[in-house]
């Protein structure tokens, strides 16, 4: 958080809406998304009482657990609800043989917030281990739906992916509202400031927002006073019904079930259409389609897996996929880092203004300087006119967004007042090296021109090998030794729900 | 204790500690208290098991702390061939290049033969070979071990079959800024320090304690101590009045700078405390506090005395210690400014400019005759995990021979009594001591008797 | 020591501002969490004085967030029976595999097994005198043990929502929650309440020892954890080490023996009292309470939205300060009270000297934001 997001913030509080902190999405957002919202009953590891999910906001499925409950009935729920995500899994798996090449798109599922993430991906790990034959069986769906969702959780994990997306926390990335980020996670009222309806400002939006009656919670913890008023009342009917044996009862109660969950699920199902809305107005930022391509990639990658048999993701990471994994997403935050501020002037002013970049006019420029040594070499030199705050000293090595193979050393910086004329800006001078081909003339483009605005950044993704790991049976002795291999046993199938 | 009697107490832990490593099954820990001779122990051991024959690997973190311990073997023990593995981009630093016993070399079969081989810990592990062929050692030294990630362990522990394992548990613990809790609470951690995990582990594993503190002085011993190794605490090596701050100058009145300058040459530590303000962390009060009481230490000529003898302060010998990097590079300017505006200031061993001024994490285990630190807490509103976090106040706190000045607005123990502790806890993480607010808390305490009231 | 003794002038104080009402009752839950906000004046007052903050913020408009949902009470409740059935025969196993216990028996004998009604005290004593005597069997599992706490300047019966566990000389605080340890893991925030909960205990008992004039010591800092496993209802056992949480209380205790200092600047005739009728409909007008409660001044945060009953009321009077934002985007405008002044800089107004460095940075991301959004600031 820099001086820049605060002040945004505090200008969204005297403004009384939220104001815009990207210039560009950095999300990806697809055509048609899986929308999905969540209930589920309160004091329970992972009991779903509800989901509303679709990929048309027109029509959405609604599954009901009618005795959360029951062991049985929740098996059903997860078959009903892995029916929506396997056949929309399906629609983008294309059979051609062709393991090399990654599916040309791959589901995106779209949450509220990110207590949606931690159900689904408790519901992953409730699900996946299950035996579909033998005493415990569950429908065969269930533990391939308990795979796909670990899968999901998983990539929501890493930083640069799109594949499970909380909208809270995609709005906010692009906009500051006048609330405290605490506030935010409430997608009502992060919309309130976003999108107010006519006639109201952004914090009475807000107000509105927090009042469970008027905007019941975006879940999937539902509201306590809906619990005791509502759905107590209901499971209890439902409950006497079935006692009773009373068929007709049955259909009403359900019903009533039906009506109530249906009421708290459907107000955040508009909200999450007009969250896709409001994203989808952003103009894509330049490294959008890249980092889906990676997504699409792991997606195949996971699709493949499943169909040769591999095993279920284990329950916690042994010592060397854990370090593996941390590496990696150690080097995917970083990229991400480096391509949002090159996407995104707005993100870029941050670093400008914590001496990590600078913009400013080409003033001089050598185009054609050669270094002379064992054999001559292209080496331009330009000088950048910049208001920034320059804290680079001789010899930081910089990169601009628009020339991402060239790398600018710093040669010399002269303070404004060192020079005549009484220009306030600060003069750097940079010499390149690389992007001009291999002849001893840049070719046009390659090298700044006077009068053009550039920027440059210390921060840079450069290219690292990717660590070496030992095997897992090599885990050393300092970590534990490698660790037993993984057997299913009949107490992940068992694990009694109730 | 007396100088002596502290030699002999050091001597007998390290005898220990390499009697010890001859019998190890797997490998011995040693903690090493702010300047308590853990290069010393680390160059003793190599030779000692150079000398019986065996081949050694020794692991540094960064290439600085390399270089430092190979021209300390190099010159201890000028017979034995050391290896210096290297990436491509390294140039032999002059204080490696001198030494005709070390040979610097970027391939591990070009030194395959030399008893001792020296590397990073990132050059190591990437090393080709899995645990059954490719180069492998007997014996391992693994420095700043508590400031080593537990996967950067993972990647090269399948290159050695026993280890020590140095380190100072007080200081910062290495970290990632990968957010995520889904390792806490397992036994091999990747984000936890190397040694943590490795007893985690290996339970039988010994952990020595080295006693005594060749760096700090008799008046910080005991307080450091107390405050950052709650476990096993240390002692200074020094008594009372054998190290002193004197001057080559009179003041020429005696304005805040000079009283605090003067608490701390007579107690070994000043709280320079600004007036109470909430401000940005680059507080231009503060920083320029800490640059104007660097200078002045310049400018009055300050001496070191101690059981080494008398010698000037040089500007190198200060550090200006800070959290934040931009605070270092505001403190930087401030000392550029006074360059200019002090002139007599010349000379490499007067010129401000070289005056270190770092932020802790950069400054972890180095040594200077004086410091001064801009308190994490100074002018903020509310205490956040990073700020209260113990061993970046250890650091600080633990860098000076002779004196520490701190400077602070004031309101620090308030900000203290009124933070609110809502710290998560995670089931089978240990307990981490010493506690930060604790630690902070404590230090102000001792502070408050040294208290120079400063700024306008 | 007891409820017998004439106040002092403090209690008398802390009495006037409560009002008529009765003392809030502490559990471990309310004492645990007045560590929540220590820099906080106005809850300072107001839980020193047992206030009961949830009834004054509803009377003035704004009634808190939190509630109850008995899905999760009925859960807790049959999760705690199940644990405890037949003698608390599946805890002891539990504590057998958990503590590596032989397999000589442990007894069991609940407390809330009392025959007619004594009053707390006696019940206290009588807590005391199983614990510390030889009544029971050295090893023994006290369920509903009534412990007590010197909270300000009176004792505080803490609702037993505990098991003691005496093993030979040394005392075990069990807690049964009923939130899922999954793989190991469970939810840090849900955890960290627990482990204050039971360092309040732990301080409780250790209390309780001391009395009978024995070594507190032996009460350990290692608490007892029982929580239902993965997604079933089958109970796991897992230490919870609470020697932070201990500092953390003892600290807050301390606190509260000093109200006298909070209490100085108010009008001696300050009080929250409702002036509730004979069905306790409160009569005190809303805008006279709200006005009482304005004058002991509060530190608003967005952390008191999930810890404390009065939030939305002390929220909507901290409209307009940057600490209403966030704690962090207050420290990034560097000591700036109010929105209003930051925007002022920002738009180029002359800073004082003390805004100096600050204004510099809302000038420059002022600037930025217009250039790259040719957005111009209201």
């Amino acid at each position: 958080m820099t001086v820049l997001a605060a002040l945004a913030r505090a200008a969204a509080a005297a403004t009384g809406r939220a104001l815009p902190t990207k210039t560009v999405r950095h999300v990806h957002l697809s055509r048609r998304p899986l929308v999905l919202v969540a209930a589920q009953l309160a004091g329970e590891a992972c009991a779903p009482l509800a989901v509303l999910a679709g990929d048309d906001r027109e029509k959405p499925h609604l599954l009901v657990v009618y005795e959360p409950r029951d062991r049985t009935q929740r098996f059903a729920f997860a078959a009903d609800l892995a029916g929506i995500i396997l056949s929309a899994i399906d629609r983008h798996v294309e059979d051609d043989g062709d393991p090399e090449t990654p599916y040309p798109d791959a589901p995106q599922l779209l949450v509220p917030n990110l207590p949606h993430v931690t159900f689904l991906r408790l519901l992953g790990r409730s699900t996946r281990f299950r035996k579909t034959e033998g005493q415990h069986a569950v429908p065969p769906a269930v533990p391939l739906l308990g795979r796909w969702l670990t899968y999901y959780a998983e990539r929501a994990e890493v930083t640069p992916s799109a594949m499970l997306v909380p909208m809270t926390a995609a709005l906010a990335d692009h906009w500051a509202t006048g609330q405290s980020a605490t506030e935010d996670a409430n997608l009502a009222a992060l919309l309130g400031w976003i999108d107010p309806p006519d006639g109201m400002s952004g914090p009475a939006a807000a107000r509105a927002a927090e009042d469970p009656v008027r905007c019941p919670p975006a879940g999937p913890v539902t509201d306590p006073t809906f619990d005791n008023e509502v759905l107590a009342p209901v499971l209890q009917a439902m409950r006497e019904a079935a006692l009773a044996g009373d068929d007709a009862r049955l259909a009403r109660a359900r019903a009533s079930m039906d009506q109530a969950l249906r009421s708290q699920l459907e107000s955040t199902w508009a909200l999450m259409w007009r969250a896709v809305d409001l994203l989808g107005g952003l103009p894509a930022a330049a490294h959008v389609e890249q980092r889906w391509l990676a997504d699409r990639r792991s997606f195949t990658n996971q699709v493949a897996w499943i169909r040769d048999g591999g095993a279920p993701q284990a329950r916690r990471d042994s010592a060397v996929a854990a370090a593996r994994r941390l590496a990696r997403l150690e080097r995917e935050q970083q990229r991400l880092a480096v391509e949002r501020a090159y996407d995104d002037p707005l993100v870029m002013a941050e670093y400008r203004m914590t001496g990590e970049a600078f913009a400013g006019e080409v003033t001089e420029a050598e185009p054609a300087r050669l270094e002379q040594g064992r054999r001559p070499v292209l080496r331009p030199w330009i000088t950048v006119a910049t208001a920034d705050e320059v804290l680079f000293t001789r010899g930081a090595v910089l990169k601009s967004p628009v020339r991402p193979a060239q790398q600018a050393t710093v040669v010399d910086i002269v303070s404004p007042g060192a020079t005549a004329g009484g220009d306030a800006r600060t003069r750097i001078v940079l010499e390149l090296k690389g992007g001009m081909g291999r002849s001893l003339t840049p070719p046009p483009g390659t090298v700044p021109a006077v009068g053009e605005q550039v920027t440059y950044t210390s921060l840079r993704d450069d290219f690292q090998p990717a660590p070496k790991f030992p095997d897992i049976d090599d885990t050393p002795w300092t970590h534990g030794g490698p660790p037993p291999e993984y057997v299913p046993d009949d107490e992940d199938a068992r694990e009694d729900w109730s | 204790m007396s100088t002596k009697d502290a030699a002999v107490s050091a001597r007998a832990v390290t005898d220990a500690i390499l009697a010890d490593l001859a019998k190890a099954e797997r490998g011995v820990v040693v903690d090493s208290p702010p300047g308590a001779g853990k290069s010393t122990l680390v160059v003793a051991a190599a030779a000692s098991l150079a000398e019986r024959g065996e081949r050694v690997m020794v692991v540094g973190q960064t290439n600085e702390q390399v270089d430092d311990l190979i021209d300390r073997m190099a010159s201890d023990h000028g017979v034995l061939r050391i290896g210096r593995l290297s990436g491509q981009d390294y140039i032999p630093a002059p204080r490696i290049a001198r030494h005709a016993n070390v040979t610097a070399r970027t391939a591990i079969a070009d030194l395959i033969d030399h008893p001792l081989v020296i590397a990073t810990a990132a050059k190591w592990a990437m090393l080709n070979g899995l645990a059954d062929s490719g180069p492998r050692w007997p014996w391992a030294i693994v420095d700043e071990a508590y400031q080593m990630r537990s996967d950067s362990l993972l990647r090269i522990a399948h290159l050695f079959d026993k280890a020590l394992f140095v380190g100072d548990p007080g200081q910062l613990d290495p970290f990632s800024t990968v957010e995520t809790e889904r390792w806490l609470g397992l036994n091999w951690d990747p984000m936890s320090s190397a040694v943590a995990v490795l007893l985690t582990n290996n339970p039988d594993v010994q952990v020595h304690a080295l006693p005594v503190s060749w760096r700090l002085p008799a008046t910080a011993a005991p307080v450091v101590s107390a405050a950052f190794y709650p476990f096993n605490g240390f002692t200074a090596a020094t008594e009372r009045g054998d190290r002193a701050m004197r001057w080559n100058t009179q003041p020429f009145g005696m304005t805040s700078f000079d009283l605090a300058l003067q608490t701390a040459a007579d107690s070994g530590w000043a709280l320079y405390e600004l007036p109470h303000r909430h401000t940005l962390r680059t507080d231009v009060e503060a920083v320029d506090a800490c640059a104007e009481l660097a200078a002045r230490v310049l400018l009055r000529g300050a001496v070191a005395v101690s059981e080494q003898g008398r010698r000037d302060v040089t500007a190198g010998r200060i550090a200006i210690g800070v959290a934040h990097r931009d605070q270092a590079a505001a403190v930087r300017r401030a000392l550029a400014a006074r360059a200019a505006a002090y002139p007599v200031l010349s000379g490499p061993d007067r010129d401000v400019t070289k005056v270190v001024a770092d932020t802790a994490n950069r400054l972890q285990g180095r040594e200077f005759d004086v410091t001064i630190m801009l308190h994490p807490l100074s002018g903020r509103r509310d205490a956040t995990a990073f700020h209260l976090e113990a061993g970046r106040l250890c650091v600080l706190a633990s860098r000076h021979r002779h004196a520490c000045v701190v400077v602070a607005r004031a309101g620090i123990p308030e900000l203290l009594d009124a933070h609110p502790s809502a710290e998560p806890v995670h089931l089978g993480v240990p307990v981490k001591f010493p506690d930060g607010w604790e630690a902070h808390q404590s230090f102000m305490a001792h502070l408050a008797d040294f208290r120079v009231p400063g700024g306008v | 020591m007891n409820s017998d003794q004439p106040p002092g002038p403090v209690e008398a104080r802390l009495d006037r501002l409560r009002g008529r009402a009765l003392p809030v009752n502490h559990n471990a839950r309310t004492i645990s969490a007045l560590a929540a906000n220590p820099g906080c004046p106005r809850r300072a007052l107001m839980d020193a004085a047992g206030v009961d903050k949830q009834k004054i913020a509803a009377h003035i408009g704004y009634p808190a967030p939190f509630g109850q949902s008995r899905f999760a009470i009925g859960r807790g409740n049959a999760f705690e029976a199940r644990v405890k059935e037949n003698g608390a025969a599946q805890l002891l196993a539990l504590l057998r595999e958990h503590l590596d216990l032989d397999v000589t028996e442990v007894g069991y004998t609940d407390f809330n097994d009392v025959a007619g009604n004594p009053s707390r005290e006696l019940r206290h004593v009588r807590t005391r005198q199983a614990l510390t005597g030889q009544d029971f069997a050295p090893r023994t599992l006290f369920d509903h043990p009534l412990l007590r706490l010197r909270v300000g300047g009176r004792h505080a019966y803490l609702e037993p929502d505990l098991i003691a566990l005496r093993l030979d000389g040394s005392f075990h605080v069990i807690e049964i929650k009923s939130f899922p340890v999954i793989d190991g893991q469970a939810d840090a925030g849900k955890v960290a309440a627990a482990a204050i909960q039971s360092a309040v205990y732990v301080r409780a008992l250790r209390d309780l020892i001391a009395e009978a004039g024995g070594d507190p010591g032996r009460v350990s800092h290692e608490t007892i954890l029982i929580a239902p496993r993965d997604f079933a209802s089958q109970p796991v056992a897992v230490s919870v080490d609470v020697r932070k949480q201990l500092g953390v209380l003892d600290r807050q205790l301390v606190r509260m023996t000093k109200i006298a200092d909070l209490l100085e600047p108010c009008p001696a005739t300050l009080t929250f009292d409702l002036d509730p009728d004979r069905d306790g409909t409160p009569r005190r007008p809303r805008e006279e309470l709200a006005a009482a409660l304005a004058l002991v001044p509060a530190s608003y945060a967005p952390e008191c939205l999930t810890t404390c009953e009065l939030c939305f009321a002390c929220r909507a009077e901290a409209a307009g300060s940057t600490g209403a934002l966030g704690k962090s985007v207050r420290e990034d405008l560097g000591g700036i009270e109010y929105t209003a002044q930051a925007l002022a800089l920002a738009r180029g107004q002359l800073p004082s000297a003390e805004q100096a460095e600050i204004a510099v940075l809302l000038l420059r991301a002022a600037q930025l934001r217009e250039q790259l959004l040719g957005e111009v600031f209201p």
